[in-house]
């Protein structure tokens, strides 16, 4: 490794320019922060307002609330969602609210789905040896692991004829059997992290009181793997909230989500601005409320493994 | 990155007590698991018979198989814990993901194999015909198919772009800055965002011809007719750049993470040899933190290798074809043609070509970390 020697400055001045030089590199990554919390934020914030505009405020470009325009709930009344038509009827609305209720329970069912199988399964890795023909432990974590790299696709149109088939197209149980596979993968992973911290000396002592595998399972290591659950279960219901690919080809009208429903009004070209911002909002708001308030278990659940 | 090396992995693995366990108990167990076949097999047998039209009895669907895997799939696991005992409990904990995954997974794949030999058209009234290999041969005469496979070229080179930034990002978190958690939360604030909503949200708002601000903004730096979506290169771009808005966050975390487990003490010699920050990056950290960045690129790959959403609903692989990845394509494909037989050939020929490039940057990635390091 190349050692460089500075040249030796007076002392005075030294002091001076390496100020300087701090206080300009803080100035840059201050900047640089703020700058890529602007792209970050500024999208948000653009369909956020354009959700309160009217059409000439969007024909001009008006970026700034109060300033530049006046807000109106135009966008908002046209979902139902406005302050003097929340407690009405409104098709619209019935609309939106049906479609949320459907991502709610098809994401929570998937990922309460996979936190189960993928908990006992990840437990199982941790703890035993398993031999299953010439496949090992490693070799079965690698079977599950290797179905994240299936697209979409592949799967999309097998699962469109059996679906129809079994009479499942367009069922809400149809969707929840699908992205569990989809983040059972995920699961797996951050919860086989979790039971490997946990020391086996815990299970141990278990055996000497007396409980069974599944007794000392459920009673002593469960309890502690909470964090970890909660990380995983998160992370799946981020991943299948924003599902489309299966969504789109797999449902029509009654099992349909919330992407599908927003992806349908942005193709048709009558659609106006207002709305459609209004729309995405809604759409968008639950999981940047997620976001901004369950951030730790996010980035805990992303990061299982890595690090160490 | 998966293997468990640590001999303290085989410390944690459990040693079954050994059992004696009745022969009658293993009979029943094995009797249980025998009568579940038999039974599944009966209702299949049926069904299979009803549908060819050999026999009048039979089911409205295909559901009662459903519900007979799952019957068998609980007498299988009870079977085990009567004929096996504490072995038996232990392979409990694995079965359920096996059966799951092997009836929702392994049988849809080998089912699709069988699809894509066949000409089926879904909205015709004919059903399937078999079509040996011409699916395979119209599929290497399609030339949107080719172009589309030319465009994830692009796509999966554009992740070391992303991976630069994050990188970038990860550092400047990573720096003695005040209010780190407010920039964490802001930074992964748009990998929350379904690409569907991201892609009204800038793919057709911001960057909108007429009135998008990204518009307005080029046209205030001198781009006269700021098009995003209307020539083949500046698409792919625009694609690229949404995609990137929405996952750059998830490189950002990981990396990140990895900085923060790095150990203090290199960066602190070598600023004493007097390394300048450029040098102390290239020399220390970046080397260090090779193996973190590998596995979250080749993560980042297996993602990207499946982008759909924001193409099919920004741009529909347009402009004429320039934007297209291979799902999105196979998408259109199913939406204009209703053909799934083709449709699966084409996603069944892409997954086989996944799984070799994919195998290929592992073995390469494995080589170059042990050179590195």
């Amino acid at each position: 490794m190349t050692v460089l020697t500075s040249t030796p400055k007076p002392l005075r001045k030294h002091h001076a320019t390496a100020r300087a030089k701090r206080i300009f590199g803080r100035a840059l990554i201050y900047g640089a922060l703020l700058f890529w919390a602007f792209v970050c934020l500024f999208p948000i914030y653009w369909t956020v307002t354009t959700s309160f505009k009217s059409a000439v405020d969007v024909t001009q470009g008006h970026l700034l609330p109060w300033l530049d325009f006046q807000p109106d709930w135009k966008g908002w009344r046209s979902l139902g969602l406005s302050p003097d038509t929340i407690f009405g009827t409104s098709t619209a609305r019935a609309e939106f609210v049906s479609r949320f209720v459907n991502s709610v329970i098809t994401s929570v069912g998937a990922s309460v789905l996979a936190l189960v199988l993928g908990s006992l399964a990840a437990y199982g890795l941790s703890r035993f040896r398993y031999k299953f023909a010439w496949m090992r432990n490693d070799d079965i974590l690698f079977f599950f692991m290797s179905q994240l790299i299936l697209p979409p696709v592949v799967l999309a149109l097998p699962f469109l004829v059996l679906y129809k088939a079994l009479s499942m197209l367009d069922t809400r149980f149809g969707l929840i059997l699908l992205y569990t596979l989809t983040v059972l993968p995920i699961v797996v992973w951050i919860m086989r992290d979790q039971f490997n911290a946990i020391p086996v000396e815990l299970d141990e002592a278990a055996f000497v009181d007396g409980l069974s595998v599944w007794g000392a399972f459920i009673r002593i290591v469960l309890p502690l793997a909470v964090p970890g659950m909660v990380a995983a279960f998160i992370l799946s219901l981020v991943l299948c909230w924003n599902e489309y690919f299966f969504a789109a080809l797999l449902t029509s009208t009654d099992a349909k989500t919330l992407p599908v429903m927003v992806a349908s009004q942005t193709g048709s070209q009558g659609i106006n601005w207002w709305s459609m911002a209004a729309l995405s909002t809604a759409a968008i708001a639950p999981l940047v409320l997620v976001g901004i308030f369950l951030e730790r278990y996010i980035v805990s659940g992303l990061t299982a493994g890595a690090g160490k | 990155m998966i293997q468990d090396t640590s001999t303290l992995a085989d410390d944690r693995h459990h040693k079954p007590a050994s059992q004696l366990i009745r022969a009658s108990r293993k009979t029943a167990g094995r009797a249980l698991v025998v009568v579940a076949s038999l039974g599944l097999l009966l209702v299949l047998l049926i069904q299979i018979l009803h549908t060819t039209g050999a026999i009048t009895a039979g089911f409205g669907d295909w559901r009662p198989i459903l519900y007979a895997y799952l019957l068998w799939a609980i007498a299988f696991g009870a079977g085990q814990v009567l004929i096996r005992g504490e072995r038996g409990l232990r392979a409990l904990f694995l079965l359920p993901a096996v059966f799951f995954t092997v009836a929702v997974v392994i049988f849809p794949t080998l089912f699709g194999i069988y699809i894509a030999s066949l000409d089926w058209n879904l909205s015709s009234l004919e059903g399937p015909r078999f079509n040996g290999l011409n699916n395979l041969i119209a599929l290497f005469n399609d030339t949107y198919y080719w172009n589309a496979l030319r465009n994830m070229i692009f796509y999966t080179v554009a992740v070391l772009g992303e991976y630069a930034v994050a990188f970038g990002l990860a550092l400047l978190l990573n720096a003695e800055i005040r209010a780190r958690k407010f920039f964490r939360i802001v930074f992964l604030l748009p990998m929350m965002l379904s690409p569907v909503a991201v892609s009204w949200m800038i793919g057709k708002s911001l960057m909108e011809y007429r009135f998008g601000p990204a518009a307005s903004l080029a046209r205030d730096l001198g781009w006269d007719n700021p098009a995003f979506f209307a020539s083949p290169w500046i698409a792919r771009f625009s694609i690229q750049a949404m995609d990137a808005w929405v996952s750059i966050p998830f490189i950002m975390i990981i990396l990140l993470a990895g900085l923060q487990a790095m150990p203090k003490d290199v960066l602190e010699a070598a600023k004493v040899d007097g390394a300048n920050a450029w040098q102390s990056f290239w020399h220390v950290t970046f080397p260090i933190m090779l193996p973190v960045s590998v596995t979250v690129l080749i993560i980042r790959i297996i993602f990207k290798l499946k982008l759909a959403d924001i193409v099919i609903n920004v741009t529909a692989g347009g402009p004429g074809g320039a934007t297209d990845t291979v799902s999105s394509f196979i998408y259109r494909v199913y939406r204009d043609r209703s053909n799934v037989g083709y449709g699966t050939g084409l996603a069944m020929f892409y997954l086989v070509m996944i799984i070799v490039f994919l195998t290929l940057l592992l073995r390469l990635s494995n080589r170059w970390t042990q050179k590195v390091v």
